[in-house]
């Protein structure tokens, strides 16, 4: 028979009448001085998440953004409450697909890539260009 | 003027599955129900195209595939995820948020001191935007002084082809009632099939209708609740947040079989099941049934086979939501129903006649230890069970609940690390 672990019952669960046994002895020495000084571990959503409801993550494909340090498998953070501005680095839906790009604005709205080997894109008349969302971080995996 | 709002996500889980597929925009997508058995979300592209809620999958497969349209299993994974997202969005925009279902709920706009007409308008077009935005996913809003009427503006909202998906009216008479006149009596809440039967006999037509008559008649020709729906539609507010019509009358899990079982022994396990899973659901809503139903069928499609279907009942001595007194009704009524020589493709269990567990009545002669002897158990059991079964009833069957036929299951791109989109 195979057990497998699955997690403690908290006390409200048990029987009333129920009284806990420790055939255990308890050692009982000077408290740790660094129990008043216990904070919470470092947070990486706090650090990376500002909104979380409006953030989604999603997998960069490619060598397209290089240059912006986005290499293949990179996981974006994707904020789509932010108001996407000129430079910005952003996932954009284009004729049915996504794509990570530097959004230009100004002279003439274009998606372009941090890789020389990549033409902008140009939004021609008749092409739908949708800013899905901004994003605000990149996490690569070196190992 | 004191508002609610009703926010209903149009065509919820199409609209999910499209949030990270840009290329389905404009396709018609259809979601099926668990085992992919019939139709249970469509795109608006696939209500236009003609597919019914709840059309057999198979029947309408060949057309709407050929036609284009896209079709995904249900994946709640991801449903989950976004509806708790837009309800979070939500949350902020309001001092007092009502969840109501998995893509509607209740807005209690007090705060926002909406004086008029337009200034309603212009917080459904914000927090439809928002949401939009934020989550992706598009909302149809409406603004009304009751819970009653936020049901009548949606409705007037889904209808309207200018300024779409935002409906309000506010509290002023000739206001509500050009609203109410255009609204079928059966489409009021807490309105079903039985009472618009009565009503439309009685000349009833529209809303305005049910509105105008007179509530002593009501209440004693039909019940205290249609008078709090008279009430609600005239403008005064019966039903405040988290307080709604008629709480649940009956809890129904069910499956289509992949294969059609025609022995006892397969079929057993399997209702008793759907019995197991009844009874979590009926703990949640903290209610307990006297009444326990099985039915089982045979497949109407399959006309060549030959067709059986019933369903029966057992009555429990005493309302219960000890999950070993279902399962011991559930014993009761299959091998009575139960007949060789048929191949079955759906069966289910249904429970009701629902008591609130907080007014039990006890029986004279019942002693009251005795009968609630159970309630910390079921407790400890739903609490291990809380997200995938660890512990199963001896009658259960080994496989699982879950073991069912997904087989456009879209991913988890919310929820797994290792199902995430990609993008070039």
């Amino acid at each position: 028979m195979k057990l497998s672990y699955i997690g403690n019952i908290s006390a409200d669960s048990l029987p009333q009448n129920y009284t806990p046994f420790f055939a255990e002895s308890v050692p009982v020495g000077f408290p740790s001085p660094a129990n008043d000084y216990l904070e919470t571990p470092i947070d990486l959503n706090q650090y990376l998440i500002k909104n979380q409801v409006a953030t989604f993550l999603v997998k960069a494909s490619g060598d397209s953004m290089i240059n912006a340090n986005i290499g293949s498998g990179a996981v974006l953070i994707v904020d789509r409450s932010i108001k996407p501005n000129h430079n910005d680095i952003v996932v954009a839906s284009i004729d049915g697909e996504f794509l990570c790009k530097r959004l230009q604005l100004k002279p003439r709205i274009a998606l372009i890539a941090e890789n020389a080997k990549y033409q902008p894109i140009f939004i021609e008349q008749g092409h739908e260009l949708e800013v899905i969302g901004v994003v605000t971080a990149a996490i690569n995996i070196y190992k | 003027m004191d508002l609610l709002a009703l926010v209903d996500c149009e065509n919820f889980y199409a609209s999910c599955e499209r949030i990270f597929r840009p290329d389905l925009k404009k396709a018609p997508i259809v979601v099926l129900s668990n085992n992919d058995g019939c139709v249970i979300a469509r795109s608006k592209e696939s209500k236009d195209f003609g597919i019914q809620m709840g059309a057999p999958w198979f029947k309408v497969k060949e057309d709407f595939l050929k036609s284009g349209g896209q079709v995904f299993s249900s994946n709640f994974a991801l449903y989950g995820d976004i509806s708790s997202r837009v309800m979070s969005v939500l949350s902020q925009m309001s001092k007092k948020i009502e969840i109501y279902s998995i893509d509607e709920a209740f807005l209690d706009l007090e705060n926002l001191a909406l004086e008029s007409h337009d200034a309603a308008n212009d917080f459904g077009v914000y927090c439809r935007n928002i949401v939009k935005q934020w989550v992706g996913i598009p909302v149809r809003i409406g603004i009304a002084p009751t819970k009653t009427l936020t049901k009548v503006a949606s409705y007037l909202a889904k209808q309207q082809t200018h300024h779409p998906g935002i409906f309000s009216i506010t509290n002023n008479q000739k206001d509500i009632e050009t609203a109410l006149k255009r609204v079928p009596i059966h489409q009021v809440w807490g309105v079903g099939r039985r009472l618009n039967k009565k009503l439309s006999n009685s000349g009833m037509k529209n809303a305005y209708d049910l509105a105008c008559s007179n509530i002593p008649l009501i209440r004693k020709k039909y019940s205290v609740v249609l008078e709090r729906t008279v009430r609600e539609l005239r403008g005064e507010r019966c039903l405040a947040m988290d307080e709604n019509p008629a709480p649940k009358k009956q809890i129904v899990v069910s499956r289509s079989f992949a294969n059609k079982i025609s022995d006892l022994n397969t079929l057993s396990p399997i209702v008793n099941d759907f019995g197991v899973r009844a009874c979590e659901k009926l703990r949640k809503e903290g209610q307990l049934c006297s009444k326990v139903g099985v039915f089982i069928r045979t497949s109407p499609f399959r006309t060549q086979d030959r067709q059986h279907q019933t369903i029966k009942f057992y009555t429990l001595h005493q309302p219960s939501d000890d999950t070993r007194d279902i399962l011991s009704g559930i014993r009761w009524i299959l091998p009575k129903i139960f007949r060789h020589g048929f191949c079955y493709a759906k069966a289910g269990v249904m429970l009701s006649q629902f008591t609130d567990e907080n007014v039990l009545q006890y029986e004279l002669f019942e002693q009251i230890n005795g009968a609630r002897r159970n309630n910390q158990l079921m407790k400890t059991l739903d609490k291990i069970n809380h997200s995938s079964t660890q512990v199963n009833f001896a009658s259960q069957s080994k496989i699982g609940f879950t073991a069912m036929r997904r087989a456009n299951v879209s991913p988890r791109y919310t929820t797994s690390w290792f199902e995430l989109p990609t993008v070039n």
